[in-house]
């Protein structure tokens, strides 16, 4: 199934240059990750190496090699975010989800990314849970928050 | 749409578009852009949608989503025209008696900016003083387009710069036109965009290649997002004409894939173009061909340098190669190559509009026109700004940013993103244009702008941008990758209160160092931001490292929470709020934190009742013993 839902993906790209590292992001954004068997099957239906392959894959942020939670965790720490306080809402939601930024739950259930700058600094520092923004976080609001995602 | 396919269609075309536009006709204007989309334009957006419908406005109001109108800090920001009424930070909720004060020709008093200072209404959005101290030249139709919408763009003249070059210009001229209004880069370096042409023009090789960088990674940076997503003709009419003038009939729009509003909004700029003519074969009737593909970058801030770009471009891994012969002469596939940022690109099609003497009139001697920057960090009103080069940092802080808030001092500005530097106070009243700015050790970068008040700690700053490059390096060169890693050691050892005396003078060696020898600019200016710190604020430094303080109280293991008991009102709140549990004490019991379980989190700190402030922060001092079970009995009544 997963294999069939990138086969149309990868029917896309053939036979055009400098196509990679699209092709991953459209991978990515299919399954949210990028597991090893399609790498494997990009590999031999593109004719691309597979040391090539993982090394744009493990290269890029916007992708992913290990399977995300059911819940994605932003916390900025742009510049703006980090000087009105970011790094406490971090050590907070850390402490909290009891994993390190870039890390998913035991449980599956969150994956917790710092990230720089989403560009609506106006509401920092922020936290993004799901694509939703909650504004103006402290670190007593955090467990609030991620109460509403358990 | 049947293809435009010369410069008088163009012109009535607009005229058509203009004539079946009634300009009296209320328009009500939401800002959709990154801010107040995480605001929650959205549901503003439908509640809009819902009361015109239900209070029979349908056809009668128009709505229009536009990109950022930059006053982010009051979002979600609606205008209401012909009148120009600003309402600020407007809710769903809202809506109703919104909608119905534009059917009676009424203003709701209660949603519009109050002056700080005078504190009073205002009504118009371009008298509100955000707003009236900028030159909006660039960024400022924003606000009166819908990004969507072709015909807006059009509506304001759109794609006449286009149709002026291709046809009244040879591209000779347009080249000539661009370096005689000396536009410089807007993306970093500043370089002049037209002598960047010039080469690419006459370098040997064929195709030739014009790129957008839309790969704006700085952290608190946000202009070329919001240009990108609010207005993409703009961009592509820019580029076009730089096609036009190098000869290159193929070009590139680099997008992060973490603005996927920008990449959706400029691949249906990109559609529209196409279909109305303004792109693809045989533009306007002209025989120049000019074609535009997006390329979605992957999150790696090394890939918006130049090199790095356009190898992110032909699917390899984005990382910079040697520039011993410039990109502009040998770039994407070894072909020659431009690449410029948004912002760049978006100043083109003024320039030919308006002509170079206008664009040189405006700025200082060695920066002309004007700069977007994104104001934000401890400011009042964050936000995107645009003014003429050469305004003082000051002007821009108070006059437009309103100051820093809660009443704190002003400590330092950072301009430039990772590869910029520290301005302290004492520079305020520098202009802001390329060479001021590098003269004082920073640089004018694409345009962030973050205020810092006196709670920031200078060394934690400078171990922030350092620990960001870290990451970011793209570990090719040794001096980068390990000379970062180095930089990041010593200055953990600082904050941490682990410093060493010598430690400031290693710093300095390894900028040295890192400054010669690094292969691309992410390390030849990864220094910046602790050279200019280290110049400004070296006092920090050594508090640091010789009292084992953080004066601005930020760095945690230098920094202790404790109650004062003379203050201390036994009310239970710092003690019910511990994450850590740390906090002992009871109803009549003056309250201690127990410094061994404390993470110093600085809760208790926030939550004591401003009208007790009996948590104080101690650095580089003893913490006092704790007082013994009699002397913590609260005698009430008494201070």
């Amino acid at each position: 199934m997963e294999l069939e839902r990138a086969d149309k993906i990868i029917d896309r790209y053939q036979n055009k240059q400098g196509i990679l590292i699209q092709l991953l992001l459209d991978v990515q954004s299919e399954f949210n990750w990028i597991p090893k068997e399609l790498i494997v099957q990009i590999s031999e239906r593109l004719q691309i190496p597979l040391s090539h392959i993982y090394r744009v894959a493990s290269f890029y942020k916007g992708m992913s090699l290990t399977p995300i939670g059911r819940h994605l965790v932003q916390v900025c720490l742009g510049t703006a975010c980090h000087v009105r306080g970011g790094p406490k809402v971090l050590d907070k939601v850390e402490e909290a989800l009891k994993v390190n930024a870039g890390e998913t739950t035991k449980d599956m259930n969150f994956t917790l990314r710092r990230v720089n700058c989403l560009g609506c600094c106006a509401l920092g520092p922020v936290v993004v849970v799901d694509g939703e923004y909650h504004g103006k976080v402290t670190s007593a609001k955090v467990e609030e928050i991620l109460a509403t995602y358990k | 749409m049947a293809r435009v396919s010369s410069p008088s269609e163009l012109e009535r075309l607009r005229e058509e578009i203009l004539s079946n536009r009634d300009p009296n006709k209320p328009c009500i204007t939401i800002c959709s852009g990154t801010g107040c989309h995480a605001y929650g334009s959205e549901k503003i957006n439908s509640a809009f949608v819902k009361e015109v419908k239900g209070q029979g406005l349908e056809g009668k109001v128009d709505i229009r989503r536009t990109g950022c109108h930059g006053f982010c800090e009051r979002g979600t920001l609606v205008v209401i025209y012909p009148e120009e009424i600003c309402y600020v930070q407007v809710q769903p909720e809202d809506a109703s008696e919104v909608v119905q004060s534009v059917k009676d020709g009424k203003v709701v008093e209660r949603l519009l900016y109050t002056d700080p200072v005078s504190g009073k209404k205002i009504v118009r959005e371009s008298e509100i003083p955000f707003y009236k101290n900028q030159s909006r030249t660039v960024f400022g139709n924003n606000r009166r387009i819908d990004p969507q919408n072709i015909e807006d763009y059009l509506a304001l003249g759109g794609y006449s710069a286009l149709a002026k070059a291709l046809f009244h210009m040879a591209p000779d001229q347009v080249l000539e036109e661009v370096k005689k209004a000396n536009l410089r880069g807007r993306g970093g370096g500043g370089f002049p965009a037209g002598r960047k042409w010039e080469t690419t023009r006459n370098a040997p090789g064929e195709p030739k290649y014009v790129i957008v960088n839309c790969d704006e990674g700085d952290p608190g940076a946000y202009m070329d997002r919001s240009l990108m997503e609010g207005n993409p003709h703009s961009v592509l009419e820019g580029l076009t004409i730089g096609a036009y003038a190098i000869g290159s009939h193929e070009g590139f729009i680099y997008v992060r894939q973490e603005y996927p509003l920008a990449v959706e909004n400029v691949t249906t700029a990109i559609n529209q173009a196409e279909e109305y003519g303004f792109l693809g074969e045989n533009i306007f009737g002209s025989g120049f061909d000019f074609r535009v593909k997006v390329h979605r970058g992957a999150g790696a801030f090394i890939s918006g340098e130049s090199s790095a770009l356009m190898t992110a471009l032909e699917g390899i891994v984005g990382e910079p190669r040697p520039k011993y012969i410039h990109t502009a002469v040998s770039g994407v596939w070894e072909k020659p190559s431009v690449l410029n940022n948004v912002e760049t690109w978006a100043n083109v099609p003024l320039i030919i509009n308006n002509g170079a003497k206008w664009f040189a009139s405006i700025g200082t001697e060695g920066s002309k026109g004007t700069k977007i920057f994104s104001l934000v960090g401890n400011v009042n009103n964050t936000g995107l700004v645009e003014v003429p080069m050469g305004m003082t940092l000051r002007d821009i802080i108070y006059n437009i940013g309103g100051g820093i808030p809660k009443g704190k001092k002003f400590k330092a500005v950072q301009t430039g993103g990772p590869s910029g530097g520290i301005i302290p106070e004492q520079h305020l009243d520098a202009p802001v244009d390329f060479d001021a700015l590098t003269k004082l050790g920073s640089m004018m970068g694409s345009g962030g702008m973050i205020v810092m008040d006196e709670e920031t700690c200078m060394v934690d700053v400078a171990r922030y941008f350092v620990d960001f490059l870290c990451d970011e390096s793209c570990g090719k060169c040794v001096p980068c990758r390990e000379g970062l890693e180095r930089m990041r050691q010593v200055l953990d050892d600082i904050v941490q209160g682990k410093g060493k005396k010598e430690d400031v003078e290693l710093l300095e060696e390894l900028s040295r160092l890192m400054t010669k020898a690094s292969l691309c600019a992410l390390g030849a200016t990864a220094s910046n931001p602790v050279l200019t710190t280290l110049r400004y604020f070296g006092d920090e430094y050594r508090a640091h490292i010789e009292e084992k303080r953080c004066p601005a109280f930020v760095c945690k293991e230098l920094v202790f929470y404790h109650i004062d008991p003379s203050k201390c009102q036994a009310c239970l709140i710092c003690l019910r709020n511990c994450p850590a549990e740390a906090i002992s004490g009871d109803k009549n019991q003056i309250h201690v934190i127990d410094q061994s379980k404390c993470t110093k989190c600085g809760t208790c700190f926030d939550m004591c009742p401003p009208r007790f402030q009996a948590v104080i922060r101690l650095s580089g001092e003893p913490v006092p013993p704790p007082l013994s079970k009699e002397q913590r009995v609260l005698a009430r009544g008494k201070k």
